[in-house]
Order: C-alpha cells, then sequence, then structure tokens
C-alpha cells in the first residue's frame, strides 16, 4: 500500500520491484523499464491520488505491473496522456516532478498499457512487458 | 569522439568534492545529462552509467539514479547533499559529487572534453508516432 503525499518513501517500491525482478532472472531489458514505469506510477499516485496499491505480476510470457488507486480519478485521459500536461502542484515541481511526461513516458516504456479512471472512483494503470522477445 | 575520460577526472574538472563513492572513481564516463526537472530524466535516459548534473535535491533524486543505472550524480552550484542522502548513496553503491561551478559552466567543461549527451534508445512504439 502506498501512502497519499508520503514523500519521503516515494520512489522506494521501483527498487524493490527491480529487485524481485532480477531474483526470478527477468530479462535485464524489462528490469530497466519496469522499474522506470513503477517509479514514474508510484509518483503519482504519491503526489496525486489518495493513497493506492502496486502490483507486480511474473509470468512466464509477461511481467505486468498494476497500479490501482483510491481517487480522485483523472478527468480527461487523453489530456492526461500528452506529453508536457500536467496538473503537478507547486510543492511537487518544487521537487522537480512536473513535466507532464509521466504517463507519456509510462506508455513509452512499456509494450502495452492501459489508463481506466473513474472520477471521485479512482485510476487504474495496467502496464505489460512482453517476454521472450530476445 | 572516442574518449578515456573517467569519473575522477570529471572531479578533478569541475573542482568538486566526492561525497560518496571514493571507490569508483576509475570508472569511465562518456554520456552526460543535465537537468533539475526529474520527469525529464526518467524520459530522457535510457543507456546505464550516463552522469547527471543536476541542481535538484529532492531524496527522489537517488532512487532515479538506482533505476536508470546512473553512473554518478554531480550537484551543481554548491548544492549539498545532506547526511542521509550520502549515506543512501553508499549504501547504493552510487558516486556523489559537488561542485560549486553552474549548470552552464560544468556541462561546457565536459562537454569540451568529449562527454556528449545521453542519448534515449528509440523505442518500439516510436516509429508509429
Amino acid at each position: 500500500m502506498l501512502q497519499a503525499g508520503n514523500l519521503e518513501e516515494a520512489g522506494s517500491v521501483s527498487g524493490d520491484v527491480r529487485r524481485e525482478l532480477a531474483t526470478l532472472k527477468v530479462e535485464e531489458d524489462i528490469i530497466r523499464r519496469a522499474g522506470i514505469v513503477c517509479f514514474e506510477g508510484e509518483m503519482n499516485i504519491a503526489m496525486y491520488s489518495q493513497g493506492g496499491r502496486i502490483i507486480l505480476l511474473v509470468a512466464d510470457d509477461r511481467v505486468e505491473l498494476l497500479f490501482s488507486d483510491r481517487g480522485p480519478g483523472i478527468p480527461d485521459i487523453e489530456l492526461a496522456r500528452t506529453p508536457g500536461y500536467s496538473t503537478a502542484p507547486d510543492w511537487a515541481r518544487e521537487m522537480g516532478f512536473g513535466a507532464g511526461m509521466g504517463i507519456p513516458n509510462m506508455e513509452r516504456q512499456s509494450d502495452r498499457m492501459e489508463v481506466r479512471s473513474r472520477l471521485d472512483g479512482g485510476t487504474v494503470i495496467r502496464a505489460m512487458f512482453q517476454r521472450g522477445k530476445g | 569522439m572516442n574518449i578515456e575520460l573517467k569519473l575522477g577526472d570529471v572531479a578533478r574538472l569541475t573542482e568538486a568534492d566526492v561525497l560518496a563513492g571514493e571507490d569508483q572513481l576509475e570508472r569511465q564516463v562518456t554520456q552526460a545529462c543535465a537537468a533539475d526537472l526529474l520527469s525529464d530524466v526518467l524520459a530522457l535516459v535510457q543507456d546505464e552509467g550516463v552522469l547527471l548534473l543536476t541542481g535538484c535535491m529532492a531524496p527522489q533524486v537517488l532512487r532515479i539514479a538506482e533505476v536508470l543505472g546512473l553512473g554518478g550524480l554531480l550537484f551543481v552550484r554548491g548544492k549539498r547533499p545532506n547526511q542521509s542522502m550520502c549515506d543512501y548513496a553508499r549504501e547504493a553503491g552510487l558516486p556523489l559529487l559537488v561542485t560549486d561551478f553552474s549548470m552552464f559552466e560544468a556541462c561546457g567543461v565536459l562537454y569540451t572534453e568529449g562527454v556528449s549527451g545521453a542519448q534515449r534508445k528509440r523505442f518500439p512504439k516510436d516509429s508509429a508516432r
């Protein structure tokens, strides 16, 4: 579980994910990309949501990262996917975040990604990495 | 350009103090990235071993360094990471350097010495855009 606004710890799950994937002997390229996607997703949960969780799934043919939060939801997903668009609060920008590259970068690093969101409900992002591509 | 610049050379050229990773000064530095926006670093750096020049002092800079497998961090404008950041970097085996040079000056010195800008690799989805 990730706490909202817990910035001291934000970003630490991606390290755990990298170590776990390395232990399971997942391909280097996927470890790297999944680490980046996890970090972005983790920061999004910490900065924008009211808390959430990250689930890592490792199968023979793929690795998946599932991010789910408790809201407030993304009003316009297409806008959120636009490079450079950001609703980051000032404190997040002062920390070096809020370049509007979070979701675009997650999409670029993963082989497939789905974003589903409901206002007042929450957001679920599923990022998939195909294994065995050489 | 083929160069043989090492982390120790970077420290010497930028008159930097080494706060962590003193045992890694022989490490090669061929690519560097300069940014204060960590979001941009995440989006742009793809290769392992890239040196990051930054003025960002958020603890997340160290986590990003781990995630991206950066070769080291050079803090510019005399900004000094606190003790807990230094301890974290030591544990992670990540070199930390601090220079009084501005970002512009530090980049200029390293560029002149043949360090190239970090290039991100193309991703399968890029060609579709």
